[in-house]
């Protein structure tokens, strides 16, 4: 038998390519893996396979132009990106947007956040190897979807919020059916913890695999429910309030090791879970409180900033997505730069994934809910 | 056609082109390869899931493109990946179809002008046989570009190949 | 908590000559100027300082300034000669809950910057853009390669007198 075995086998490393047809890696992704056996010794990811010129279109562009293109960055996320351009561009130029305003924008911003939260469990789910919840998940995403192309008529990218206003008012029955569309949706959230979120198999796979600690976290820079769920209480729309989110009430949550360590795929996991019930307070708290007034009344009719910098950040579904507008005094800016929070993200895995089973590398990827739109822009 | 949808009152035997038995059993059970590129990917996923349900047209994805009959093109086509795509469509056994899906790799769409690092659509490298407007097409819109797909290898022959 | 006026104040009284200066008539932020190769020090002391603790760097900026001599290249073409990049570094401090601006400038044909990437990891990429997008070496960064135009690509294009080729592998490039 000691002939057969012997412990110094020596294994060969191994690079693996994955990507950039995969379909798990969310996207037009490659990572090269540097293995041992079935164990993880480096992760290096290449991208740029989706790079669209995003900065070079905006120097090209008048200021209201630039929305559309926004819409194509993080395009699960079309409203939020919509509002971090408005934001960065309105404090430029010193402009107050009506009441009104505000308050549907933190009601679209706040679907968007659902929406763009189920995909990315739904998808998860199926990475795990659970397909069930992916098609629930896509149930309730298309509600929402519905209520968005009733506001504007459009499914994905939305074009919907403009430096000064909106393109639209809402629709006479939009008010009607957000509450509905919220009663409808409370009781899913329990369906999904029932069927995913608590599944023995879901948790063996993904608790204890992954762990950030947060001080690698701070140190990439990694922003949003990733961060979060390393323990830190860090939420933009608290931190450095912008828009009227000051005036709701609603908590942060934070990733508590509950079925493993703090930082774990599943802490990732279940912080997303549980921002969808805060949105859901949110949205409850605003829809009754929408004041009458013109959506479009502030909208100038010539957007010409003062020449100036600015860095605008606002909190995405994904994280802190921050704008950084070079004006020059003309009507188009001189640079914008996206710090788009997947790209951050992404650059932790190759330190997270260390150590690992090859396998495990997909849960830790799915968990960290990359957008190749705005990785590479 | 309508092979299979009158009942057999008696008898068993059918008697049909082969051409059509062929394209009949193509164009019923065409295998996707599962592969997105950008923002239509989604509209594609949501095609696919419930509302929408891909797989009752036969439609269902790969994840090799070894195994599948037909490439969604959806999305931006970037010169980085050109030449991916290219390689992909190599690998697929014939016959093979094409659906460029969106304004983007039908022409380059918003990023026509600018887009340095952009193909301005993918028919440049690989043939297409149905292209869907839109930006990005709706799930409905898909589903005609798949109808419409069908049609044309309803009439395909064995003698001159159209696609 | 410290305004961008008070952080200043502390780096030119460690730094001296090093800061070269402070923008606050700009409307919305100021920002301070700092010498290209001192930066990584200015970095390692506001990371490590009790007062600033600026503990992560939300976002690191290229700029092609565009402020040299406009001439024409023997094809016609237009070209930029002269003048500055300017690499603009947005810093926070969960800690403290303050922010700051930096930047530095270097020339258009020497453009040579000190790598803070030992000091935030989340400096790697982000150097890596902008040595893709605007040709900024980042003198001692481990890995700097292209990170989203491919290898073989020429040129820089977000500088502003980028021309874009006509073909790539075979391919044309423009509608």
């Amino acid at each position: 038998m000691d002939k057969l075995i012997s412990n110094d086998v020596k294994t060969e490393e191994l690079v693996l390519n994955m990507g950039p047809q995969h379909p798990s890696t969310h996207g037009v992704l490659r990572l090269v893996v540097e293995l041992e056996g079935e164990l993880i010794v480096n992760v290096k990811p290449y991208i740029g396979y989706l790079h669209r010129c995003f900065e070079k279109h905006c120097e090209a562009m008048t200021y209201p132009q630039v929305v559309p293109y926004t819409d194509r960055m993080d395009y699960l996320a079309s409203m939020s990106n919509n509002l971090g351009y408005a934001i960065a561009v309105e404090r430029l130029m010193g402009i107050e947007v009506p009441e009104r305003v505000e308050y549907i924008r933190v009601i679209m911003a706040e679907l968007q956040r659902i929406a763009s939260h189920l995909v990315a469990l739904g998808t998860y789910g199926v990475d795990i190897g659970a397909f069930t919840p992916f098609l629930y998940c896509f149930i309730a995403r298309e509600k929402i979807l519905n209520l968005f192309e009733m506001t504007c008529g459009a499914r994905l990218l939305y074009n919907y919020i403009w430096v000064g206003g909106l393109s639209h008012d809402i629709h006479p029955d939009f008010v009607r059916l957000t509450k509905e569309f919220i009663e409808y949706f409370k009781p899913k959230i329990v369906e999904l913890n029932e069927l995913l979120s608590f599944n023995k198999i879901f948790i063996e796979r993904t608790a204890n695999v992954g762990i950030l600690p947060l001080e690698t976290a701070v140190n990439y820079g990694v922003t949003g429910p990733v961060l979060r769920a390393s323990g830190l209480k860090w939420d933009l729309r608290k931190n450095d309030p912008y828009s009227i989110y000051h005036k709701f009430d609603f908590d942060i949550p934070v990733g508590d090791g509950r079925m493993g360590t703090v930082g774990d795929s599943w802490d990732r996991y279940f912080v997303r879970v549980r921002e969808m019930e805060e949105s859901l307070k949110i949205i409850e708290q605003a829809i009754d409180q929408i004041p009458d007034g013109d959506v479009k009344a502030a909208i100038p009719r010539r957007i010409k900033p003062p020449k100036g910098t600015i860095y605008s950040r606002t909190e995405n579904p994904k994280g802190e997505l921050g704008y950084f507008i070079i004006s020059d005094g003309s009507v188009n800016p001189f640079r914008v730069k996206v710090r788009a929070p997947s790209f951050v993200n992404l650059a932790v895995i190759g330190e997270m994934s260390k150590g690992h089973l090859v396998a495990d590398l997909i849960a830790i990827l799915g968990s960290l809910d990359i957008v190749l739109g705005e990785i590479d822009r | 056609m309508g092979l299979l949808d009158r009942e057999f009152s008696d008898g068993n035997i059918v008697i049909a082109k082969t051409e059509d038995l062929l394209n009949w059993a193509r164009l019923s059970s065409l295998w996707q390869l599962s592969f997105g590129l950008a923002c239509c990917a989604i509209e594609m996923m949501a095609t696919s899931a419930s509302h929408y349900d891909f797989d009752r047209f036969g439609v269902i994805p790969r994840p090799s493109p070894r195994q599948a009959d037909i490439i969604i093109i959806s999305g931006t086509v970037t010169l980085k990946m050109a030449t991916r795509i290219k390689r992909l469509y190599e690998q697929m056994p014939d016959p093979k179809y094409i659906i460029s899906m969106g304004s983007c790799s039908n022409c380059g769409g918003p990023y026509w002008e600018h887009g340095y690092h952009v193909l301005k659509g993918v028919d440049r490298v690989i043939p297409v046989d149905v292209y869907v407007p839109g930006c990005p097409p709706r799930p409905e819109a898909l589903l005609e570009g798949l109808i419409k797909l069908q049609e044309k290898i309803r009439h395909e022959t064995l003698r001159k190949k159209t696609a | 908590m410290k305004t961008p006026g008070e952080i200043f104040e502390i780096l030119k009284e460690k730094f001296g000559d090093k800061i070269t200066g402070i923008e606050t008539e700009l409307p919305v932020e100021p920002v301070i100027s700092v010498d290209p190769l001192a930066i990584k020090e200015v970095c390692e002391f506001l990371r490590d300082n009790d007062d600033l603790r600026f503990d992560t760097l939300m976002s690191l900026a290229g700029v092609d300034d565009a402020n040299g001599e406009k001439t024409k290249d023997e094809d016609g073409y237009d070209i930029i000669k002269g003048g500055t990049l300017s690499v603009y570094y947005h810093l926070d401090s969960i800690q403290k809950g303050h922010k700051v601006t930096l930047k530095v400038s270097v020339e258009r044909e020497k453009p040579e910057v000190e790598s803070v990437e030992s000091v935030w990891r989340a400096a790697d990429w982000h150097e890596r853009e902008a040595f893709d997008m605007y040709g900024i070496v980042f003198l001692n960064h481990p890995d700097l390669r292209r990170i989203l135009m491919p290898e073989d690509w020429q040129g820089h294009p977000l500088r502003k007198d980028y021309k874009n080729p006509e073909y790539y592998q075979g391919m044309k490039v423009p509608y």
